[in-house]
């Protein structure tokens, strides 16, 4: 069950840029982007996540899962479709090879809430983009 | 204070840059690697034994390491052909990381090696996942396990670069139906090679390491539709995703650059990995 792994990357992740950042407290969720087509289970995935963040500053923290829907587009045609699952991969209209994904492989951490304790006093942060 | 922090990772972002790194590193020392996939019993064992052989008689320098949960059953099979073979036990980790696989090849890959094979733990779900640096990845299916397991496995078959039938010595007493078979693999990895081989009878001898020759000699290889990357109008939708914004403010982005790793952390959490060398 490669979950595990998948989980302690994650978790793994998450604690870099805790630390990176400096001062988290906690961590209350972490919001996954899971593709259809990733190969990942997300409810083994969850079971998993609990087991590796104890001991973690991620104790407790919530694993919000968004699955994604595999799409592909076909370059002859321009046809666009749902491949679903199993994957139909030959573009339905044309029948040719020449389809790329254009979603349903992510296996990518989207965004994470935590808590900062006021305590330390940091520079601010460069903020890439704000909206 | 509560933040919402824009990480936007891959989660096996660790693995694909150690996979790229070794990739990187063996074709500088001329070695191709050769990723076999396929479920437990389907006869990876059988045929690379007579790949290697092959080999060995056509004086192609190979090396193979073979991963199972238990037993160095594999290796002493593979060993008989008399090229380098080494034994990984991965107690209970159902498979293989790139940064496994480059601990275990550090002070053994012999110089020289043209191809290594690497025999993968037999599963056809978790492996697929992780790149070890191949350029060449071979998902076996044997013609007792059901023409359907293409749409079973498709994250497997859909990112094979050759997709190899065994047992087809078998094949009339299970009516396989290999235009069946056929079909499902098109369907998720349209345009890849199909190659029908017997261990017992000899059926394409030598297509395997045929294959694994023509991509160390720079050969094009195929490109299946799953592991093309992805098409990016979605990428700066990322961007405009809104987030739930229960307690989002100070809202911080972190921007999310995924560096070059020595060692992950991944590997010092998993169970400990075994290794024995074998002459
Ligand atoms: N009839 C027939 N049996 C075969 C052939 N190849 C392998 N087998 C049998 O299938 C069984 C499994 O073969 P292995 O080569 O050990 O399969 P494997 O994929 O390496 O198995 P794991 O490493 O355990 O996943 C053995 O009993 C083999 O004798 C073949 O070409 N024909
Ligand atoms: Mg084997
Ligand atoms: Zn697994
Ligand atoms: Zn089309």
């Amino acid at each position: 069950m490669h979950e595990m792994s998948i989980a302690l990357a994650v978790v793994g992740q998450v604690e870099e840029a805790a630390a990176r950042a400096g001062g988290v407290t906690a961590v209350t969720s972490v919001r996954l982007k899971v593709g259809e087509l990733a190969g990942v289970v997300p409810d083994a995935l969850s079971f998993c996540f609990e087991l590796a963040c104890a001991g973690t500053v991620l104790e407790g923290a919530e694993l919000v899962t968004e699955s994604v829907p595999g799409r592909a587009h076909c370059a002859s045609c321009a046809d666009d479709w749902a491949v679903g699952m199993p994957p139909q991969l030959c573009c339905p209209v044309c029948g040719e090879a020449t389809a790329g994904l254009l979603s349903g492989r992510e296996l990518r951490i989207a965004d994470v809430h935590w808590e900062d304790g006021p305590a330390r006093e940091r520079t601010r942060e460069p903020i890439s983009e704000e909206r | 204070m509560c933040r919402v922090v824009d990480l936007q990772q891959a989660v096996l972002a660790k693995n694909d840059a150690t996979a790229d790194a070794l990739r990187a590193e063996l074709a500088g020392r001329g070695t191709t690697v050769v990723n076999l996939l396929s479920s437990p019993g389907s006869g990876k064992t059988a045929l690379l034994e007579r790949e290697l052989l092959l080999a060995r008689e056509g004086g192609v320098p190979v090396a193979a390491l073979t991963a199972d949960l238990a037993t160095e059953n594999d290796a002493k099979r593979l060993a008989r052909s008399g090229v380098p073979v080494k034994q990984v036990l991965t107690d209970g980790l159902c498979h293989l990381e790139a940064g496994m696989l480059a601990r275990h090849l550090e002070g053994w890959l012999p110089d020289g090696t043209r191809l290594l094979f690497v025999e993968n733990v037999g599963n056809l779900v978790c492996p697929a996942s992780y790149d070890l640096g191949e350029a060449l990845r071979v998902v076996f299916a044997s013609v007792t396990e059901g023409e359907d397991k293409p749409l079973k496995y498709p994250t497997a078959f859909g990112l094979a670069h050759l997709v190899v039938v065994t047992k087809t010595d078998i094949a009339a007493a299970v009516e396989f139906d290999e235009a069946a078979f056929r079909a499902h693999v098109e369907q998720v990895n349209p345009g890849v090679e199909v190659v029908m081989t017997s261990a017992r009878r000899g059926e394409g001898a030598g297509a395997l390491l045929d294959r694994a020759m023509a991509v160390a000699d720079g050969g094009a290889v195929h490109a299946p539709v799953m592991g093309r990357p992805q098409n990016d109008h979605h990428h700066h939708e990322a961007a405009s995703e809104s987030h739930p914004q229960p307690h989002s403010q100070p809202h911080a982005h972190t921007q999310a650059a995924v560096r070059p790793v020595e060692s992950s952390r991944l590997f010092g959490a998993v169970p400990g990995v075994v290794a024995h060398s074998r002459p």
